[in-house]
């Protein structure tokens, strides 16, 4: 029982972290259809620019923002040097220029930082904490704390002010968007933003858990992709749904089978899905996309 | 209000317009008939800013909008109600009607929602419905609506009557009508050239990219050409 409570423990916090991960794709996805496979660097960012602020000696927080900030900007640029001149493109390219994209950002990171594995300590120190005969890091609470903080905001965003709501109509029919003055360049540029910034506090969040380096992003992306497909991509909602279910599915496997069959779950769920289920748990019927 | 002069657009290497020339004058309603496939779609998108143009030009309130990008033509005054409704499905009558303001966050906006209710009394009524659930003919009712929430000064209007029962194709053509009395200048795509052309000031006739009839409305409906071709007379 106790070490039930432990693989759950495990698996939310990774979970809240592929929820995040996931959240990216759609937004992404519902602003042009474009499956962002770059979204895992952003994670990579997150971690490796704080790790690399805190060095410089600035304190935390500052750091934290600085993360946020540059990598919200890469993510902008991503879409204004990568995407955008390629509008139009099959889908397939798309996803094949932000593969090409993940694979030159890791490049970068590779020179610009450095090939080590690095870590700082958690935001509440790294002195677990025990409860029911589990224990828990801090820095868990933290990430559990930052997810349920992003989806909350995200949603008022989307349901309370007007420029949610632009993007929401962007995401349902981009010609009537176009044709209410809804700048729909604007509103994927923002995406790309949005995304980015939440893959980095992502990664700055999971960092004193995981460690981080230049090579994290693919494998990350891979998971937030297939946490997004378990949902149903392009619902926030089944985002949140999808990467908890799949952080819990990957720590019971780690727990019960091997750890060496835990990175194994994300490409079985990525095939069952779909086989059995394209929609995902709670994906849109193909009959609402004009 | 609205000049078109030499307009040419392709899709691809296929070009479908060949130099279309056109005007509407304000306060004017002005209808393009001609039989599907004519280009009567592509003209408007080609005026609402959603399909690029070859050459030629459109003059909109005595600017040169040819190059202008759709979302500030919207903001300009030049409104379209598009080809198959183009309603946002995923999220509520409601909210589709504010998305018609998204330029606006004064008072007028609450003023002008009141006004199409009003207009449209079944809308008022499934407001908080999710906007893909309605029939044909109230989504119709939705998207004139919410272009009218743009405050436009002029509307396009592509096949509003297509699909509908015959009752609401008379009531969406006295919409139309209607626009006259508020000081919305019309131009109207339509198949159905004698709905269009009784309501209309003035009509083209538009033939696979081309212009090959213009005239006051009453004319081009009692031309004996236009009412084998197109009217079914
Ligand atoms: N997206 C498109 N791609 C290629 N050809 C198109 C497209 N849309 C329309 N066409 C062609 O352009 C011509 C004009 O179409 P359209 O403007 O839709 O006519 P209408 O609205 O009068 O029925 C037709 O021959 C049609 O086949
Ligand atoms: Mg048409």
């Amino acid at each position: 029982m106790a070490d039930l409570l432990q693989f759950l423990v495990s698996g939310i916090t990774v979970g809240a972290v592929y929820a995040l991960l996931a959240l990216g794709f759609t937004i992404i996805f519902n602003a042009s259809d474009v499956v962002n496979f770059a979204q895992g660097e952003f994670v990579m960012l997150g971690g490796m620019i704080t790790v690399f602020a805190l060095a410089a000696g600035l304190p935390l927080g500052l750091a934290a923002l600085i993360a946020i900030v540059l990598t919200a900007g890469i993510g902008v640029l991503l879409n204004k040097l990568a995407i955008e001149p390629a509008r139009g493109a099959p889908v397939v390219s798309l996803i094949i220029i932000t593969i090409g994209a993940s694979i030159f950002i890791q490049g970068v990171a590779q020179i610009v930082f450095d090939k080590q594995i690095h870590r700082y300590p958690g935001i509440s120190g790294d002195a677990p904490l025990r409860f029911a005969g589990a224990t828990i890091l801090p820095q868990s609470l933290w990430v559990i704390f930052g997810a349920t903080a992003v989806f909350v905001a995200l949603w008022l965003f989307f349901t309370r002010t007007l420029t949610g709501r632009a993007v929401l109509a962007t995401a349902n029919n981009r010609l009537a968007a176009a044709l209410v003055g809804i700048n729909t360049r604007y509103i994927m540029t923002l995406s790309f933003g949005l995304s980015a910034a939440i893959g980095a506090l992502a990664g700055l969040l999971i960092t004193p858990i995981t460690l981080t380096s230049y090579d994290v992003g693919i494998p990350l992306a891979l998971k937030g992709f297939a946490a997004a497909m378990l949902g149903g991509l392009g619902n926030p909602f089944g985002a949140l749904v999808g990467g908890l279910l799949l952080g819990v599915l990957e720590a019971l496997t780690a727990g019960y089978i091997s750890s060496q069959y835990k990175d194994a779950v994300a490409f079985i769920v990525i095939i069952g899905v779909l086989f059995v289920m394209p929609q995902g748990l709670f994906g849109r019927k193909s009959t609402e996309r004009v | 209000m609205l000049t078109v002069e030499g307009l040419r657009s392709r899709y691809g290497r296929i070009e479908v317009l060949h130099g279309i020339d056109l005007t509407v004058a304000s306060g004017e309603i002005v209808s393009v008939v001609g039989a599907n496939g004519a280009g009567k779609t592509t003209l408007l998108r080609c005026l609402s800013g959603v399909q690029p143009v070859s050459t030629g030009t459109i003059t909109f309130r005595g600017d040169l909008i040819t190059t202008v990008p759709a979302h500030r033509r919207a903001a300009r005054g030049l409104a379209q109600v598009p080809e198959a409704r183009q309603i946002f499905t995923n999220l509520t009558v409601e909210e589709n009607l504010r998305l018609g303001a998204y330029l606006f966050a004064d008072e007028r906006v609450d003023k002008d929602m009141a006004e199409a209710f009003a207009m449209f009394p079944i809308l008022k009524e499934k407001r908080n419905l999710a906007a893909g659930g309605l029939s044909g003919g109230q989504q119709q009712m939705l998207a004139i609506a919410r272009a009218l929430m743009t405050r436009p000064s002029c509307l396009l209007l592509d096949e509003p009557s297509m699909g509908l029962a015959p009752i609401l194709v008379a009531q969406i053509f006295e919409v139309v009508k209607g626009m006259k009395a508020l000081d919305v200048t019309v131009l109207l795509v339509e198949q159905n050239a004698f709905g269009a052309l009784s309501i209309s000031d003035r009509g083209y006739v538009m033939e696979t990219g081309r212009i090959t009839f213009s005239g006051a409305a009453a004319e081009l409906v009692a031309d004996p050409r236009i009412r084998e071709a197109y009217l079914g007379i």
